[in-house]
């Protein structure tokens, strides 16, 4: 290297993307802090290989992760959210719509669709806690009361994997009662007794936390995924005081029995294959 | 001591001025200062903002569950406790009778007065309080009666023993299981109707909701502090949340609106309670003109068929 490559690197390092555009080839666990090449990460589908700590993994390799190859086929992906109370806060409802259609790609935070689990034709039900903090509106109840309806034409199972910060305020009571909603539909799907899976991811908390995610035959978390009804913040000022170490996690909720198991990302889909079997006597 | 609001100050004083004047029984001072009351009433109260509205749907005065139970039951029974953990005192049950009617009433019941407010818990229940009020319920499905569901909470009790019971799945079960109990069912939001705090006893064949309640995924304070980021824009969210009664009928969101007097629940106990009584029981009726299969059917499509979105 040259004085001149010197400062032809510098002024090309100029010309680099700004830090938040730039790809990141190396992602840092926030858990054990260990720096990872990000194909790393990404081959263990994002679970930290020192530490097994679970990262947020993006909702198309989640897909990809859990279903037999080439047999997602996503369903009611054309429906859009509308704006029913004109909601304007800082910026109004249907522009932040545009700015998380922009992001993801996507009209929703769920992504719902038929698959097959090693073999096993399933309904499966994925939120993306990229849009909008995957709450919880008309489209997203929507799409999961159509689910369970194609599980029982179709005598299926359904699997839904919840991310998600609550009921999304901007469509107020339509949100919240989209929790009814859901539930309604599940109670018909246990009356054709078919199996239900709920997989909690991290967070799983509010208007989802308290209807269909908590309704699971089997309710599956993620290790370490924030899951509860009231937010930290709400509790603490609540109750005016420090929360006990691990309060709301995967791990305290198996230990207060409110769900059946915890289970590490890359054990799901054998998991999910082998209760669906059981269940539905395959 | 009634308590009034700002917006209620000339209404106060006429009140004073009447008694003033049947004291000194000059009925013809009376009866002209009753009209003007009228006057006044209507004028008040046709044209409040939503955020009057919240304030009514609060206010200390208004009745609680507890003060329709006492009004409109006879005979009547307290049911207590989850059998699991303890009696929430948050949500209250009981059976009686409405006009002869057997019935089953579950309430969420706020408290006066700071020891009452403490034994209520604000009106906010923990999981064993949605987890009586399921028992009672299923004990009215069991025995064939009528179910009054009566909506009056800020919300869901935020605590660490409601998380540690559980306290999503104690909500998530309740909208499960009243989504298909049969027996002809009725909520009413006569307050506060609080996210799903509320939810948890609001799935019936008929939700609705009495003239200046609310009913909300969050409470108004709640999303300014995290919409706004600004804990004093309470008066744009309430607006925006569209929480009042007149709002809701107009989206469909809920059934009714019960016809509460027009100078509110909180000056007139006895007409509310009674506006509340002559509802159920039309409704009853109504709902008695279906099969149960029917009655189920048409729940479970207007449970199901909530929503606004474009395909």
């Amino acid at each position: 290297m040259n004085l001149l490559d010197l400062f032809t690197g510098r002024s090309e390092a100029k010309k680099q993307p700004t830090k938040s555009e730039a790809p990141s080839h190396w992602i840092k666990c926030p858990s054990c802090q260990a720096l990872m090449y990000y194909k790393e990460v990404e081959n263990q589908n994002y679970v930290c290989p020192k530490c097994s700590h679970h990262l947020r993994i993006k909702v198309d390799q989640r897909i990809s992760m859990l279903c037999d190859d080439n047999t997602f086929v996503e369903m009611d992906a054309t429906l859009k959210p509308v704006d029913p109370l004109k909601f304007v806060d800082k910026k109004s409802y249907v522009k932040r719509v545009e700015e998380n259609v922009k992001k993801t790609s996507r009209t929703s935070s769920v992504v719902s669709g038929e698959c097959e689990i090693n073999s096993i034709a399933t309904q499966l039900v994925v939120f993306d806690f990229a849009f909008m903090g995957g709450s919880l509106g008309s489209v997203e109840g929507e799409k999961i009361v159509r689910a369970v309806e194609r599980a029982i034409e179709k005598k299926q199972g359904l699997v839904i994997l919840s991310a998600s910060g609550g009921a999304r305020m901007q469509e107020s009571t339509y949100a919240l009662l989209q929790m009814s909603k859901t539930s309604a539909a599940l109670a018909k799907l246990a009356k054709h007794k078919l199996p239900y899976i709920s997989v909690l991811t991290d967070p799983t908390m509010g208007g989802v936390s308290a209807s269909f995610a908590t309704l699971g035959d089997i309710i599956i978390a993620e290790p370490g995924a924030l899951i509860g009804f009231a937010g930290q913040r709400v509790i603490k000022q609540t109750i005016g005081s420090d929360l006990p170490d691990g309060f709301q996690r995967a791990e305290f909720l198996l230990e207060k029995g409110s769900i059946d198991m915890v289970v590490n990302r890359n054990d799901l889909k054998k998991t999910l294959s082998d209760l669906l079997k059981m269940m539905l006597g395959k | 001591m009634a308590t009034y609001l700002d917006f209620e100050q000339k209404i106060k004083q006429i009140q004073e001025d009447i008694i003033t004047a049947e004291v000194r029984h000059d009925s013809a001072a009376a009866e002209i200062l009753k009209k003007e009351l009228d006057k006044e009433v209507s004028k008040t109260y046709k044209n409040l903002s939503a955020y009057q509205q919240l304030q009514l749907a609060r206010h200390q005065d208004r009745p609680y569950a507890l003060d329709y139970i006492n009004l409109l039951l006879e005979d009547k029974y307290e049911i207590h406790g989850d059998r699991h953990f303890r009696d929430d005192e948050a949500i209250v049950c009981y059976m009686g009778y409405i006009a002869g009617e057997r019935v089953m009433v579950i309430g969420e019941q706020k408290g006066r007065g700071t020891k009452n407010k403490l034994k209520r818990n604000f009106g906010m229940p923990n999981p064993e309080g949605y987890r009586k009020a399921l028992r009672a319920a299923k004990l009215a499905e069991k025995f064939n009666l009528p179910l009054l569901m009566l909506i009056d909470t800020p919300g869901a009790y935020p605590g660490l023993g409601a998380e540690e019971r559980n306290q999503s799945e104690a909500i998530a079960r309740n909208l499960l299981e009243l989504s298909q109990l049969n027996t002809q069912s009725v909520s009413v939001v006569i307050g506060e109707g609080g996210s799903g705090g509320a939810l948890a006893i609001g799935v019936a064949d008929k939700l609705v909701m009495m003239r200046y309640s609310v009913f909300s995924v969050i409470s108004p304070e709640g999303c300014s502090a995290i919409l706004w980021n600004d804990p004093t824009k309470v008066e744009s969210a309430t607006n925006a949340l569209k929480i009042t009664s007149q709002d809701l009928i107009k989206l469909d969101l809920i059934d009714d609106i019960i016809d509460e007097p027009l100078i509110g629940a909180h000056r007139d106990k006895e007409g509310a309670a009674k506006a509340i009584g002559d509802y159920f029981l039309s409704a009853i009726r109504e709902l008695r003109e279906l099969s149960d299969e029917e009655r189920l059917e048409k729940r479970y499509k207007r449970l199901t068929g909530v929503g606004a979105y474009a395909e």
